[in-house]
């Protein structure tokens, strides 16, 4: 149990989709423009990406290794599809509002890259809470983006008029350039506390520059381009060499075999 | 010792001007439009511009202190960012989205990609934009004494009937375009005002004429043969003294770090302005468009930059040679 709850803590604050790891930001950028899109965004993402993990876990031994990729998104794309479904249905006022996004959490990275880092490697209930937890977490990012720029684009929240903004509202903000500057204003704000994020990584990479965009001055990626290029010629090295002894065994075994053909 | 004595590199012989001399140039050469839109709008538009240009520099000196860089206020460059800003907007808009405004261009656009220098576009006209985009009906409120009307650029996109005709159920004509008699953004009515003050930055030197009449020639070709109305000079004098292009070409186009240095880059960037603003004039739903094409041929500028630079000598002699 402890391990699930780990998960559900990984999801929501350590491993934040949208604040620490910066995955899914197209939807992030695009239908955070009310807090009430945000958090319907966040919610039916959750929900694919329970059935999704769920699913994929259940199958994990089944999948060929070589296939997994499709597989993974055909699993996703009929869950996706039930989903879109059930809100034309019961909520069309939210399909509407989503629009195509609603389809494109089909290829929405976090729930690809959540299966493809634990669902497909971990027994089914984790895998279930894995999904809560970075659902959660999705949601929660979403849902704050959203209620930022609709308290300063449109004076309201959730659709409540906040009296003293509503006559200072500044209209971008709810349109997609504000997307752009309130995510940047943010990333700014955590690349400067040094909080952990996926532009800020506290522990030193292994290529040269250490990840860390804010301190690149382009020199860095020379050093970048040698080890890039040290560990490409150790690949071909290794290749040469296989086909070496693969030859080498070839020989041995005709050798052999022709011996055998001599007795 | 005497200072001859010393040697340094290269260049031994310097101009005067500086940054604070071109600037306080461009500041000077407003004056005109602005005493104008003073004059014909009253003491509302005079705050506005005062409200545009002390946020702008307050904003700047707040933002390098705050991240402890050089001040650069004295540079006047925020000055004219705060006069071009103002001159863009109605006379009735209110001072706190000015002040919004005038915070954007150098917070956003100006400083957070460098400084002076550094800036990818207009700051006056990205702030413009942003305006518009954030709050479209008080940017479009060209009211008069009360009386809420259109823009004859407008009138004229919607329209019937010739250009005249047009023009004088507003008891308009030509001539008051010239003069600046007219409905408008508080810097951009009068012609005559603008061409005051371009002619003073030419004879200054401190603007190439080069951008300037390409931008225009090109503007008025293309109008002619896409307008509808073919060559027609009332139509034609219209759409040059009508809106905001005459402030556009002089004052915001020949912006140096949002501009060509090739000479023939700032060619090519004249007639890229004039084409790009004609079609937004003609096709789009807005009857102006000189502030988008600005900042979409802004855009642009490296580019023109990379295909117009100067051959050295001697340079490509080989390919030619057969």
């Amino acid at each position: 149990m402890t391990k699930n709850i780990e998960r559900l803590y990984n999801g929501i604050i350590k491993e934040n989709p949208t604040f620490v790891l910066m995955l899914g930001m197209c939807p992030t950028l695009a239908v955070t423009s009310s807090a009430s899109n945000g958090l319907g965004m966040g919610l039916t993402t959750t929900a694919v990406l329970i059935m999704a993990n769920l699913m994929i876990s259940a199958l994990r031994n089944v999948i060929p290794q070589k296939v997994r990729i499709p597989a993974f998104i055909v699993i996703v794309a009929s869950f996706v599809t039930m989903v879109q479904l059930l809100l034309q249905a019961y909520l069309p006022f939210l399909n509407e509002s989503l629009g195509i996004y609603i389809p494109l959490i089909v290829v929405n990275c976090i729930i690809l890259g959540r299966a493809e880092a634990y669902a497909s490697k971990n027994p089914v209930v984790n895998s279930i809470f894995d999904g809560i937890g970075m659902g959660l977490g999705f949601t929660l990012g979403l849902t704050a983006i959203g209620i930022f720029r609709e308290l300063i684009g449109n004076g309201e929240v959730f659709g409540h008029a906040i009296s003293f903004i509503a006559d200072y509202k500044i209209g971008i903000f709810t349109a997609a350039p504000g997307a752009f500057f309130v995510l940047a204003a943010l990333t700014a704000i955590q690349n400067k506390l040094k909080a952990p994020c996926a532009t800020n990584k506290a522990e030193a990479s292994d290529i040269a520059c250490g990840g860390n965009c804010t301190s690149c001055s382009g020199s860095a990626c020379k050093g970048n381009k040698e080890l890039i290029e040290a560990e490409q010629l150790a690949a071909q090295a290794e290749k040469v060499r296989k086909a070496k002894e693969a030859a080498a065994a070839k020989a041995a075994a005709k050798a052999a075999a022709e011996a055998k053909k001599e007795d | 010792m005497s200072n001859l004595l010393h040697v340094s590199s290269s260049p031994h012989i310097r101009s005067q001007s500086s940054t604070t001399t071109l600037m306080s140039d461009v500041v000077i050469a407003l004056i005109p439009a602005t005493a104008w839109g003073v004059y014909k709008f009253g003491w509302h538009a005079f705050w506005l511009v005062m409200a545009c240009v002390i946020s702008s520099i307050a904003t700047e000196y707040a933002y390098q202190k705050l991240m402890k860089r050089p001040v650069t206020i004295h540079d006047m460059s925020a000055m004219v960012t705060g006069i071009l800003l103002a001159l863009n907007l109605p006379q009735t808009f209110p001072i706190w989205m000015a002040v919004v405004g005038s915070v954007f261009a150098i917070l956003v656009v100006k400083q957070v990609f460098g400084g002076i220098g550094q800036n990818f576009m207009n700051p006056a006209l990205a702030a413009r934009c942003f305006l518009l985009i954030s709050f479209g009906a008080q940017m479009t409120d060209f009211a008069v004494d009360t009386v809420s009307g259109a823009t004859p650029l407008a009138l004229i996109k919607n329209g019937t009937g010739s250009v005249e005709a047009i023009l004088a159920g507003d008891k308009l004509t030509v001539t008051d375009l010239f003069l600046g008699n007219i409905g408008g953004s508080m810097g951009e009515i009068s012609t005559l005002m603008i061409l005051i003050g371009a002619a003073y930055l030419l004879i200054r030197k401190v603007i190439s004429w080069r951008t300037p009449v390409m931008y225009l020639a090109t503007f008025t070709v293309f109008m002619g043969l896409f307008g509808g109305r073919g060559f027609d000079l009332t139509y034609l004098a219209a759409q040059l003294c009508g809106g905001g292009i005459m402030l556009g070409a002089f004052f915001m186009a020949t912006d140096y770090a949002t501009s060509p240095i090739t000479k023939n880059g700032k060619l090519v960037y004249g007639v890229a302005l004039g084409l790009v603003t004609g079609i937004f004039r003609i096709w789009s739903g807005s009857a102006e468009g000189v502030s988008y094409a600005i900042i979409f041929c802004n855009l642009l500028v490296p580019l023109i930059e990379k295909v117009t630079l100067p051959r050295f000598f001697g340079q490509g002699v080989t390919k030619n040679a057969k």
